[in-house]
């Protein structure tokens, strides 16, 4: 059953995703890419991460995925041009594959490795997601977390200054 | 039985599949968001992975990956709207001033 | 008691300082920069006198104080520290005492020239500079004030800088200084590192190298002796500093600056760093017989050399030049028998009338000068051929200048017969001492009485050459030039008197200077066995006879000079070809040029036209040419295109993948 699930959500997303890089339209691809983000976040529950799901569909499916659509209406984009390409597909569909085949390669090789830690669906389920991603995160990983915020500042100020029409 | 394999496999599908949207697409707004598609499938390798070793650092990871997104998208549209103010096209090809 | 002693080089630093930062834009007058120079080294002086009186009733002969740490760098310490014992007591009085005199005298000599507080600046840095060397307690000040000295040195006998000769003289003696520099450097490095490494006794002091130097006795370096190695650099070091073979010829070049500054820079005291230094040092040189024989024999060679050049020169800072010479060399064989005292005792005596004799000149030139000036005449004011006859004109002058041609010649009871004849008789009969060397010096002896009475007689006596215009207008100098000259001609007729041989002792005076010096000196001279040796009646007639040496020179000296005045001329056309050596100075100059400078100009200039110009600057530019063609064909990559770049860091990036899967 959840076999059936995982692999009818994972066609959903490399269909979605295939959608993202072949429409012509960028609307069309946005709710492709918009799709794949919902297919994902499928796979952070059946991955025991409802707090990451969570927030998966709300930042990028709502906030980011809000920003690309309304930058492309605002810019009222058509179809983009039917020119030939004059850089190679080739070389891309090359370069593409090589690092499909190169991950793909190493997933087949190696084991996976990594600091393990103890924590079982069980206890995530008993405790709660979201209290176990706020305690490390306010405590271990309190400097980084700061350091976000400086940056997300900085964005916005950034993202600002840029738009302005005049500087 | 799911193993992080089949969850890794798919991310690597999708990460390669959105570079090759990179290097082909023009509209900056299409790249733009192949690169979040890229950005996505390696936070699905992070959860994965996380799960597998039950560790959650990894889901952590994620989380800043999605502040660095976000700032990204601010600042990357903004340039978006100021390159399309100046030339009226978002078309990377007409990006091409810094050359020899 | 004694840790007021950097009160003696604080005076002439801050002279110094004050008349080289305000002499030019504020002090301006000439009566106050004087008295500044002047009264700060004899405050100096002043206070020598008291530490020396304090050295003489203390019991303890050694003082060492430390002002404060310089440097310390692993095992080596260095302090700015002071050593007062009875060898620097003695040329501390010498230097402040001759060098207030001079200063005195360069008011009255330096009077309207250009710069004057420049020259008072460099003297002033000059006394400051020489105290130190002499007051240092450890290899490194004493260098300090060596390379200090060397310094003022250049800048005193460029002082007229704008002349070519004048800044050429300066940088040749700078430039020999420097080729000595480097051997006391190299045996002061020998020493340090030989007793460090071996010994454990890591030090540059003096007193601590005195104390352990017989550790070194069985130590080899080079297939020689380590004392005997380091003591021959050190030599080397003084022969630069004090003008011997074969590095002599930057002094009589160095005349090219004012008057005083040959007196007090080039005849009292700088030139006397090096056998001062051999002082100090006295206990390593002991050690090694083989360095004594060769300063010995170099200042020998040096006494008998310089004389003889000096038979046929007629300007007359150049004969009281080679007269210099000839007497370091004097004090260096003096050295090199072992009779430290001896020397000392010569140095002083020899800062006694060599400096009177020096101001005497400048009198000379000054009265000549001024007269020659006063008839617009551009006669050669320093050539003795436009002089004669001066001593009615300029009695004081001529007195001063008779007694000290007496004393240098040692003609009995003036203080330079007391210390050449104490030299003479170690030579004749040390341990260390040789018959040949003592023939040497006699016949040097009786060449110094000669050309000095030679001099004395071209100066003062005869009839007067000088340009009929200008004949009248030459006058005996102000008292403060005059003033010096008859205390240092006082100086100069008594000063021998602290150093009374025993055989002629009738008083039981004693000998002063040997008992007061005898803390410094008389442990080595026991230790390694050296002492004259002889009867009284040998000194005695040895004794006589140097006198009488000094006499037939005087004597000759006055039949061929005073007596037939165109024997001379005569003599010179007979010898012309001995003569014209003598007159170029043996050629000395010329040869060095043909050997050192020129060679060395060669390899210079092939070094700039055909290494550096070609090779360095080949590579250089051959490396920019090389990098701006390879620039030109790869700017093309860059396209500006994204994909391109997009590409590139792909397949970049799958590299780095492949090369992580492989591993």
């Amino acid at each position: 059953m959840e076999i059936l699930l995982f692999y009818s959500v994972a066609l959903v997303a490399v269909l979605s995703g295939f959608l993202v890089i072949r429409c012509q339209s960028p609307v069309n691809s946005a709710l492709g890419l918009v799709n794949t983000f919902f297919c994902l976040a499928i796979f952070y529950v059946m991955l025991h991460a409802p707090f990451m799901a969570a927030i998966q569909i709300m930042v990028y499916a709502g906030a980011i995925m809000v920003l690309i659509l309304f930058v492309i209406m605002l810019l009222n984009l058509g179809i983009e041009a039917r020119k030939r390409y004059t850089h190679g597909i080739v070389w891309s569909a090359l370069a593409s594959l090589m690092v499909l085949f190169g991950t793909i390669y190493f997933l087949k090789r190696g084991r996976v490795t990594g600091a393990e830690g103890d924590l079982t669906a069980f206890q995530i389920e008993s405790i709660g997601h979201t209290e176990l991603i706020g305690r490390s995160m306010f405590t271990e990983f309190l400097l980084p977390f700061e350091i976000a915020s400086i940056l997300l500042l900085v964005a916005i100020v950034g993202a600002v200054v840029l738009a302005k029409k005049e500087v | 039985m799911i193993s992080v394999y089949h969850y890794m496999s798919v991310a690597a599908i999708l990460f390669a599949m959105s570079t090759y949207g990179v290097l082909t697409r023009r509209n900056a707004i299409v790249i733009f968001m192949c690169i979040e598609l890229m950005l996505n499938s390696v936070n699905l390798t992070f959860i994965s992975l996380s799960s597998h070793l039950q560790n959650i650092d990894g889901q952590i990871f994620v989380f800043f990956v999605m502040a660095v997104a976000a700032a990204e998208a601010a600042v990357g549209l903004a340039l978006m709207i100021a390159f399309y103010r100046n030339r009226e096209s978002i078309d990377v090809d007409n990006i091409n001033m810094l050359k020899w | 008691m004694y840790d007021k002693l950097w009160l003696i080089p604080f005076f002439p630093l801050v002279g110094s300082i004050i008349n080289g930062l305000l002499g030019k834009r504020f002090i301006k007058n000439e009566k106050i920069i004087g008295a500044i120079g002047t009264g700060a080294i004899f405050l100096s002086f002043l206070v020598s006198c008291k530490f020396f009186y304090q050295l003489v009733n203390d019991s303890v002969k050694i003082h060492e104080t430390v002002v404060a740490s310089w440097m310390s760098v692993g095992n080596l310490q260095v302090d700015w520290g002071f050593l007062l014992d009875p060898l620097s007591a003695v040329m501390l009085m010498v230097v402040c005492g001759v060098g207030s005199l001079i200063h005195l005298y360069s008011i009255g000599y330096m009077h309207g020239e250009e710069g004057f507080y420049r020259f008072f600046c460099y003297m002033n840095l000059f006394a400051f500079s020489m105290l130190m060397l002499v007051l240092g307690n450890n290899a490194l000040v004493m260098f300090v004030g060596w390379e200090g000295v060397g310094l003022c040195s250049y800048l005193l006998i460029g002082y007229y800088f704008e002349k070519q000769s004048a800044g050429d003289a300066a940088k040749k003696a700078f430039v020999m200084n420097r080729v000595g520099d480097f051997g006391f450097l190299l045996g002061l490095f020998t020493i340090f590192w030989t007793l460090g490494s071996k010994h454990g006794v890591w030090t540059i002091n003096f007193v601590e190298i005195s104390e352990k130097a017989h550790l070194l006795s069985g130590d080899m370096i080079l297939g020689a002796g380590v004392t005997t190695v380091a003591t021959l650099c050190f030599f080397l070091g003084a022969t630069g500093k004090s003008a011997q073979l074969p590095l002599f010829t930057w002094l009589p070049d160095a005349m090219e600056g004012p008057t005083p500054v040959s007196a007090l820079i080039h005849a009292a005291t700088m030139v006397t760093a090096g056998v001062y230094m051999i002082g100090r040092m006295n206990v390593l040189f002991a050690m090694s017989p083989t360095t004594m024989m060769v300063v010995a024999v170099v200042g020998a060679l040096t006494a008998i050399f310089a004389a003889t050049i000096g038979f046929a020169q007629n300007d007359i800072k150049r004969v009281l030049a080679y007269s210099t010479v000839s007497q370091l060399g004097f004090m260096f064989v003096a050295m090199g028998v072992g009779a430290f005292t001896a020397g000392i005792f010569h140095l002083m005596t020899h800062a006694f009338f060599k400096a009177c004799l020096f101001l005497g000149s400048g009198s000379v030139i000054h009265a000549m000068h001024h007269a020659l000036h006063h008839a617009h005449l551009s006669d050669d004011a320093q050539d003795m051929r436009n002089m004669g006859g001066l001593r009615k004109k300029m009695p004081i002058t001529w007195a001063t200048f008779g007694i000290s041609c007496l004393a240098i010649s040692g003609l009995p009871f003036f203080s330079g017969f007391f210390s050449k004849d104490e030299i003479l008789w170690w030579t004749f009969a040390s341990t260390r001492g040789s018959k040949v060397v003592w023939v040497i010096v006699v016949v040097a002896a009786f060449m110094t009485a000669f050309y000095m009475f030679r001099c004395l007689y071209m100066t003062f006596y005869g009839e007067q050459k000088t340009n009929p215009k200008a004949k009248d207008h030459v006058h005996e100098s102000p008292w403060v030039i005059t003033l010096p000259l008859v205390v240092l001609a006082g100086l100069a007729t008594v000063g021998g008197f602290v150093g009374i041989p025993h055989v002629i002792d009738v008083a039981h005076i004693g000998n002063k200077l040997d008992q007061f010096l005898a803390p410094v000196f008389h442990h080595s001279q026991q230790l390694h066995n050296i002492e004259a040796h002889g009867t009284a009646s040998t000194e005695i007639i040895l004794m006589i006879f140097s006198v009488v040496v000094a006499l037939v020179g005087i004597g000759v000296a006055t039949m061929m000079y005073l007596k037939n005045p165109d024997m001379p001329a005569k003599f010179t056309a007979k010898f012309s070809k001995l003569h014209r050596w003598v007159f170029n100075k043996w050629y000395v100059d010329e040869a060095y040029d043909v050997l050192f400078v020129n060679t060395t100009k060669k390899l210079g200039i092939f070094c700039w036209r055909g290494f550096d110009v070609n090779v360095i600057d080949g590579i250089v530019n051959g490396l920019a040419k090389l990098i701006g063609a390879i620039s030109t064909a790869l700017r093309h990559t860059q396209t500006g295109q994204f994909h391109n770049y997009a590409l590139t860091m792909v397949f970049g990036t799958v590299v780095m993948l492949a090369i992580f899967i492989l591993n």
